[in-house]
């Protein structure tokens, strides 16, 4: 069975729908990039998934037993974070906050795991430093290691590299492809950047006027019959 | 010098002073806890608009002729922080207006209502002056009234350090919260909840015009100095609770009104921190 199962989605706000008849499915292990032009309604499908807007109708089945707090979340950062007085250790603790449930304080085994992470990240040297002093860069893996203290089986990621310099953005795509192979971390994310999502995802799903939902393949087979017929 | 202290030693003596001031610490203790939290998701001003509705219940209460005003300005100002902090922060604007209507509208009706209904009473200027600015009415305080503060503070400071990681979480960011499975509006609610606790309170202690410069200074000055969520907590409590302390003897001795000069010992700690941190960044450069 499918990780995750579109059913016929409308999706948008307040009652207003941006996408209609959307259907499409994730299975464990994807790498799954959406596109689309600006206000096409990639991140209120994101926002959907995850349970934040209500969906308008269809159906969104989880399957593989996966539980609502065994996703993980890299959102774009907001204005609030920018001055947040926050070490990265206590950011990336956060992370376990729905695990927790009711629980008041993190296990000694959260912190572990929480250092784990954030080596993974390679920003260990940075585990005691303030949030708003890191590079954009370092922040954006500093929320990676957060959402990945949250899951080990699914991460949806909104712009990943949005105002990055392109050093950081290679090392960004680099390390979300290491979670995906090695890890067997499924990805699901939103990019603008439809070169770098045709050489790392294993599927596309493209919303907006024209809408397209396949493995990379199929998209750039379709792309190379677009560009021979424009000519 | 010796005279000075001699007086404050004669105050002391009085249970009404000793009670104001214990009241007074643990009120300062409860909003620089939540003043971090209110001051990072840009509420900084719901003390003020929620102080404002307590003020209008308050005027209420006494036009009813209610002898215990307070379970009634709680309830209402709970009431007003929920309706306010539900929606989180993902409607900013809205939140915005929401609180500055609110607490003008209050304010308004409020006052109306106290020249309306006592004309002839004794002082109605002096009566909304101390309401507004909390002049005496720390010294007024009855038994209920300190027993139900000395309880409702412990039950602020258990739900905050219960809550602390939940709190964080939420503070920093509510959407990765709950994608993530916490129960985000639940945690918001209760938050509101204990807000207004907190605020119906503080208006004992330094009015309600004044009541923002105890959540926010402590928490403002803190942040200039300290990098990391839990020292900047620690840190807000301690400074609000010794120029609490400081503000009130320096009132007892001199003859000071207490809330401002509480407010005003508060600025002065947040130019002191606020050197300190331009100086401890420029060493780091």
């Amino acid at each position: 069975m499918a990780l995750i199962t579109c059913k016929n989605l409308k999706l948008g706000y307040g009652g207003r729908a941006i996408i209609d008849g959307l259907n499409f499915e994730v299975n464990s292990g994807d790498y799954l990039c959406i596109v689309g032009e600006n206000g096409s309604g990639k991140t209120t499908l994101m926002r959907t998934l995850l349970g934040l807007n209500p969906l308008i109708s269809g159906e969104i089945i989880f399957g593989d037993g996966l539980k609502k707090n065994e996703i993980g979340y890299l959102p774009q950062q907001t204005v609030v974070q920018r001055d947040f007085p926050a070490s990265v250790f206590e950011i990336v603790l956060s992370g376990f906050c729905g695990k927790a449930g009711l629980n008041p304080f993190y296990a000694a085994s959260q912190r572990k795991e929480a250092l784990a992470n954030i080596e993974k990240m390679d920003i260990g040297n940075l585990k005691n430093r303030c949030y708003r002093e890191l590079s954009g860069g370092q922040q954006q893996r500093v929320l990676l290691a957060r959402a990945l203290c949250a899951t080990s089986k699914l991460i949806l990621l909104d712009e990943p590299v949005a105002g990055l310099d392109s050093k950081s953005t290679e090392g960004m795509y680099s390390i979300i492809e290491k979670l995906n192979k090695r890890e067997n971390i499924t990805v699901i994310m939103i990019s603008h950047d439809i070169s770098a999502a045709r050489k790392y995802a294993s599927h596309i799903l493209h919303v907006g006027n024209e809408f397209f939902f396949g493995s990379r393949e199929e998209y750039g087979k379709l792309k190379t019959a677009e560009v021979s017929g424009n000519e | 010098m010796n005279e000075i202290i001699e007086r404050l030693y004669r105050y002391i003596q009085f249970p009404i002073v000793r009670n104001a001031l214990i009241v007074g610490v643990l009120i300062a203790l409860c909003s620089s806890l939540l003043g971090v939290t209110l001051v990072l998701k840009r509420f900084s001003f719901i003390g003020d608009g929620l102080s404002h509705v307590a003020f209008g219940a308050m005027a209420v209460a006494a036009v009813a002729g209610l002898t215990n005003d307070m379970p009634f300005v709680l309830a209402v100002t709970v009431i007003s922080a929920v309706l306010l902090l539900r929606t989180g922060t993902n409607t900013k604007i809205k939140g915005d207006a929401a609180v500055a209507m609110i607490s003008v509208g209050a304010l308004a009706v409020g006052y109306l209502l106290m020249n309306v209904f006592h004309p002839k009473s004794n002082n109605v200027a002096g009566d909304v002056c101390s309401t507004l600015f909390g002049q005496i009415s720390i010294l007024t305080l009855s038994k209920t009234e300190v027993w139900l503060c000395i309880v409702l503070s412990a039950v602020v400071v258990a739900v905050f350090i219960l809550f602390y990681n939940k709190i964080f979480a939420l503070t920093f960011d509510e959407d990765f919260a709950g994608a993530t499975g916490t129960k985000v509006s639940v945690y918001n609610l209760i938050i509101a909840v204990i807000v207004a606790a907190v605020i119906v309170l503080a208006m004992n202690l330094v009015g309600s015009l004044l009541i923002s410069a105890l959540v926010i200074f402590p928490a403002l000055s803190a942040m200039r100095v300290f990098k990391t969520f839990k020292s900047v907590t620690v840190c807000s409590a301690i400074i609000s609770v010794v120029c609490a302390l400081l503000g009130m003897l320096v009132s007892i001795a001199t003859g000071t009104p207490v809330g401002s000069t509480i407010v005003v010992v508060d600025i002065f700690v947040f130019f002191v921190f606020y050197l300190c941190g331009l100086l401890t960044e420029g060493v780091k450069r």
